[in-house]
């Protein structure tokens, strides 16, 4: 209808054109308009068409797989740095554990060596003390003996040489005086 | 003093010039494949073609063609978001069609001798027609009635209504017109500046070569202004396909909220 209306209005400004007027500025020419309007209606049809039917939805389905895409990719990396720190976590768990149940075994042998030590000291211990107690009493005893001996050859010197003096001691007092000079 | 200005007459209009390519005709109505028609081939057949190869790529990690089409897509697609909320998206395809053909007929438009298509209001204003005929059209397909909440802000005392109801519909009713100059008005000056400093710049160079040295200093100047405006040209080309269709989602917004 409007190109129509143009279409009469071109057809009229034409007429009434004189030769010798000057020439009228072309965008405000109306013999092109209909034309324009025609070809512009087409032309911006076709465009719309081809984009919204055929291009923009292709665009729009490339992006949203990209993007889908990264957010999935996101979501695995999210996964797996999960299932690293787990897995770290388990390491350290048990990297703790063994050194405790190191720990426990090295107490436990320094137990066990440490007992026997005081066990085998504390037997040395008393078979010193044994031998040394027996040692002692055959000291003491053989002491004693020594001691007999040593008064009974004192008795015998000193009857010799009361002899010798023309005395004669009874055995009895002799020995008297032998244990009394030699306490 | 005759500086051989006047042999070749400045003439800026011309590059929008519309031309006949074929001449069609239906029911006496003319339809003729123009330059007009023909650049918005161009631009609909590149953007196709761009677009149409980096999406059979459909790699995982994309190259370089397939990024920089991801990157458009991303761009349009929070463009609406940000503007008109989830329910928004329903209009990507939409927004994403109009950004791209405003911004590849810019962008063609940038080449020397190339025809702008979006230079001519009949294009920015049928693009805006659309785009407010769909405002309208969903938001009272969606809203019903509740739709014209639109131009009755809640929460303002009653007889601010009076003042603002008004302001309100002529604000919506100046939306399709000044979304249309904008656009036009933006190319159209901005092709006038170049080729205006072009054009001088290269008669004034012309100039120095026949004697005028001093001429040819201005002349430097008015190409050093014309490399500049070239670049400043670019910007404004990818800055109003983007203003076109951000503004676009914002209208969008209204028809799908319309109680602000």
């Amino acid at each position: 209808m409007l190109i129509a209306l143009l279409a009469q209005e071109a057809a009229h400004g034409a007429e009434h054109m004189p030769d010798d007027a000057p020439p009228p500025f072309p965008p405000f020419e109306p013999w092109h308009m209909p034309g324009q309007l025609f070809w512009l209606a087409i032309l911006f049809a076709v465009l719309y068409f081809a984009l919204s039917r055929f291009i923009l939805p292709k665009m729009s389905d490339t992006i949203e797989k990209r993007s889908d895409r990264i957010a999935s990719d996101l979501d695995q990396a999210a996964a797996l740095n999960e299932q690293a720190t787990e897995a770290q976590q388990a390491l350290e768990l048990r990297i703790a554990q063994a050194k405790a149940k190191a720990r426990e075994t090295a107490a436990k042998a320094k137990q066990k060596i440490d007992d026997e030590v005081s066990a085998q000291t504390a037997r040395v211990d008393a078979e010193i003390e044994k031998k040394l107690e027996t040692a002692e009493s055959r000291i003491t005893e053989m002491r004693a003996k020594a001691m007999q001996n040593v008064e009974q050859i004192a008795i015998d010197t000193a009857d010799a040489m009361t002899a010798r003096f023309g005395l004669k001691a009874s055995p009895a007092d002799l020995k008297k005086a032998v244990s009394a000079s030699l306490k | 003093m005759n500086f051989a200005l006047t042999q070749t007459a400045i003439d800026p209009i011309h590059q929008f010039q519309v031309s006949k390519w074929l001449d069609l005709n239906i029911g006496g109505i003319d339809i003729s494949f123009t330059n007009a028609s023909g650049f918005m081939l161009l631009g609909v057949v590149l953007c196709i073609a761009f677009f149409g190869y980096a999406a059979s790529k459909r790699a995982l990690v994309p190259g370089r063609t397939q990024s920089m089409a991801e990157i458009g897509y991303g761009f349009v697609a929070d463009m609406v978001r940000s503007t008109a909320g989830e329910e928004g998206l329903r209009f990507f395809p939409f927004v994403f069609t109009l950004f791209f053909f405003v911004f590849f007929a810019n962008m063609i438009g940038m080449v020397p001798y190339a025809f702008t298509t979006t230079s001519h209001l009949v294009v920015t204003g049928a693009l805006s027609i659309l785009v407010i005929s769909i405002v309208i059209g969903f938001g009272i397909w969606k809203n019903g009635l509740k739709f014209f909440k639109l131009f009755a802000p809640s929460g303002a005392p009653f007889l601010i209504y009076f003042i603002l109801v008004p302001i309100e519909v002529i604000s919506f009713l100046a939306r399709p017109v000044t979304l249309a100059l904008r656009l036009f008005a933006n190319m159209l000056a901005g092709h006038i500046m170049l080729k205006l400093f072009a054009t001088f710049a290269a008669q004034l160079i012309g100039a120095a070569i026949s004697g005028t040295v001093l001429l040819g200093v201005v002349g430097l100047l008015a190409f050093g202004m014309g490399v500049a405006l070239n670049a400043l040209e670019l910007l404004v080309a990818g800055l109003q396909a983007y203003v076109f269709a951000i503004l676009t989602c914002v209208y969008l917004n209204d028809a799908l909220h319309p109680s602000h």
